[in-house]
């Protein structure tokens, strides 16, 4: 018995010493994808780093929405000890960190890697600061989808809309049949994401455009706004009770349920209907963006931080270099429900609703999604003000433009 | 000599909490003030831009709202539970049967965390999953309770879960107050045939001073960071209206990625703070030098 224990130690030691020294490339990752979806998608990344001599070390940090991830990333950065990537949203995130020199260009592997050419151009500008590339893009969300509930609406008697005014037939048709009409959540960034779902929607993308990038007041003040606010407004006529403290994953499971008709929620929905058993587009349908349709694009990006080791840079490319190839990009986007960045790859497995927001994209109809365009801070008070003029019916929709011009001039 | 050796000893062993107290409260402290001085966003910067972030603070509804909400909770809070876990003591106090059972139960919230209270009571308050609904189960139709999705009213239910939780507390430490009082007050009261309810509120109540200033101080405290309960509970919704201070903070400095602004509304917490603790700590010392030099 001791013998053997002995020889099993013996042979530990010898294996350990017969290990060749590699010379791995070690990447320290730091990203908030914890959920099941999520970490099996992150896992392709990890298994492709691995095959092509890396050495992967996982930093995940639990929080849906990353803000806990974002603050331990950015509180090691400035520690001096940053880890090898870090996730940010695309978006305006992670531009102070560029601005203090904090971020390594990645100008050299995007050449190498011809990303000018395959990466979709709204996702690569909103890595690309003041002609360089600090981040790599993975994927692409897309937030503007009006999801419903066929069988709901087939027991209230109507069709699935086609403009607005479609879609408050629908829902006071809806109401009388005793279903929830408009399924939402109480969180303020689901009530946001539905404003501008309207925004996009109603007013399209030209008028998004001119608020939301080029900070113009008049647009805010325009008839054409107006028609927005007024629209949100009556929405909230079709609102149930049980609004407040519903997450989003709620919302879309009383659509998935026929319990409600209608719910306005990004592509990530899927992964609920997915789990529910159903097929998106025929058990529940997906409309992208009502109205004026168009691809709201958002998603996540990689940054890698100036390291003190001239060894890490390696690394750093070397994973640069395997989020964007092409197999590693379905692999990765089939397992989290997004879009590939790259247009040159396989997308035939995608289901229905997926193929209908591929088509627009391919067709040029999209716009950067509204954290791309304004900073956090920014985004903040749209929150607020979205927030409470969704749960306040004292607010009337020319507070809204009013809160909305505001914030805009302040820019 | 002797005397002064052992000074010298003490005040060496004091050096590290000295160390502890100068750096990470003073400093600490005087480092979020010169923060709120600056253009900081994500990360700390060194300009100086003078009350910038305060302007912004003061012309932000969310702020605003923020204050008015803690200043409600605040006072409903501390004389909820203050009254409540009075009556509770008192009634405990009667020498009643199955007096421990009672202390349990009563103390038992008070063992859960802000989180758990704001969740539970957040699920029976829904009007489309708790009570409401429970009633028109039940067949009574016309019954409404949608105060937690009105955002004129939610704010009360948001302190009425913390009363729920800290009456327990209250009614403990009373109640150790309560039985502390000497049972020939209550003999001579009797003689002198005055009323249970005048015994309470003359005599028993002022003897009770010193209890009731550490509850209050427990209670004040929670009202100033409460931040988790208003998290699980409302998410300070609907819309804005029952954010608070805290939450105004840990938002901009964490997800808003604007720590100028956040240690601005800190600063006036902790301004707001001082305020109301100066004349406290003034009427202390006041007291406790008069009493010495007695």
């Amino acid at each position: 018995m001791r013998l053997s224990h002995h020889l099993a130690l013996l042979g530990t030691a010898l294996v350990c010493l017969a290990t060749p020294v590699q010379a791995a490339e070690k990447a320290e990752v730091l990203h908030w994808w914890t959920s099941g979806s999520e970490s099996a998608a992150v896992n392709e990344f990890k298994k492709a780093f691995t095959a092509a001599g890396g050495e992967w070390t996982d930093a995940a940090v639990a929080g849906g929405g990353g803000e806990t991830a974002r603050a331990v990333g950015v509180n090691r950065i400035i520690g001096g000890n940053p880890t090898t990537a870090m996730q940010f949203n695309t978006s305006q995130q992670f531009y102070e960190l560029i601005d203090k020199g904090l971020l390594q260009p990645l100008d050299a592997v995007a050449a190498k890697d011809n990303w000018a050419k395959v990466v979709n151009p709204v996702v690569l500008g909103a890595v690309t600061r003041n002609g360089h590339i600090y981040a790599v893009p993975v994927n692409i969300h897309s937030n503007n989808w009006l999801w419903f509930s066929p069988a709901a609406l087939k027991k209230a008697g109507v069709e699935a809309p086609k403009t607005w005014d479609d879609f408050f037939t629908d829902l006071d048709a809806l109401k009388k049949a005793g279903i929830i009409p408009l399924a939402q959540s109480g969180d303020s960034w689901t009530q946001q994401l539905t404003f501008f779902d309207v925004l996009l929607g109603a007013g399209g993308t030209e008028l998004y455009l001119k608020i939301m990038k080029d900070h113009d007041v008049n647009a805010v003040k325009s008839p054409e706004f107006k028609k927005v606010a007024d629209i949100l407004s009556k929405m909230r006529d079709y609102l149930d009770e049980g609004m407040q403290g519903r997450q989003w994953n709620q919302a879309i499971s009383l659509v998935i349920s026929g319990q409600a008709g209608f719910n306005f929620m990004g592509d990530w929905a899927k992964g609920e209907v997915v789990v529910a058993g159903k097929v998106p587009g025929v058990d529940v349908g997906c409309i992208p963006g009502l109205g004026k349709s168009s691809y709201w694009i958002g998603g996540d990006v990689f940054v890698f931080p100036k390291q003190k080791d001239p060894n890490a840079l390696k690394a750093q490319e070397l994973l640069a270099h395997v989020m964007l190839s092409p197999e590693v990009q379905v692999a990765f986007n089939n397992k989290k429900g997004s879009a590939p960045v790259r247009a040159d790859v396989d997308t035939s497995s995608m289901d229905a609703c997926g193929k209908a927001g591929l088509q627009l994209l391919a067709s040029g109809a999209f716009v950067p999604g509204s954290d791309m365009l304004i900073a956090p801070d920014t985004d903040g008070s749209i929150h607020d003000l979205i927030g409470t003029f969704f749960t306040d019916k004292s607010k009337t929709s020319a507070d809204l433009v009013d809160g909305f011009a505001k914030i805009i001039s302040n820019l | 000599m002797k005397l002064r050796l052992r000074d010298l000893t003490a005040q060496f062993a004091l050096l590290p909490t000295w160390a502890i107290v100068v750096f990470a409260y003073i400093g600490t402290i005087a480092w979020s003030i010169r923060i709120s001085l600056s253009s900081s966003r994500i990360l700390p910067s060194d300009d100086f831009v003078g009350l910038k972030s305060y302007y912004r603070l003061f012309s932000t509804d969310r702020w605003i709202i923020s204050v008015q909400n803690v200043a409600i909770f605040g006072v409903i809070f501390i004389i909820g539970a203050l009254v409540i876990g009075f009556l509770l003591a008192v009634m405990l106090d009667q020498r009643i049967k199955g007096e421990s059972l009672f202390r349990t139960i009563f103390l038992y919230p008070y063992a859960m965390s802000f989180v758990v209270t704001g969740l539970a009571w957040q699920w029976i308050l829904n009007p489309s999953l708790g009570l409401q609904q429970m009633m028109h189960n039940l067949g009574w139709e016309s019954f409404t309770f949608d105060w937690l999705a009105r955002g004129d009213r939610a704010i009360y239910l948001v302190a009425f879960a913390g009363i729920w939780q800290a009456s327990g507390l209250v009614m403990a430490i009373l109640l150790a107050g309560l039985r502390g009082i000497d049972e020939d007050l209550w003999k001579a009261a009797r003689i002198d045939g005055i009323p249970t309810w005048r015994v309470y509120l003359h005599i028993v109540i002022p003897l009770l001073a010193g209890m009731f200033a550490t509850a209050l101080v427990l209670l004040a405290t929670a009202v100033v960071k409460v931040y988790d309960l208003v998290v699980a509970m409302t998410g300070g919704g609907p819309g804005v209206s029952t954010e608070v201070p805290a939450k105004f903070v840990i938002d901009y400095l964490f997800n808003r990625q604007n720590i100028a602004l956040a240690t601005a509304a800190s600063t006036v917490m902790f301004i707001a703070v001082l305020v109301v603790l100066t004349p406290l700590l003034y009427h202390q010392y006041i007291i406790g030098r008069r009493r010495a030099a007695a």
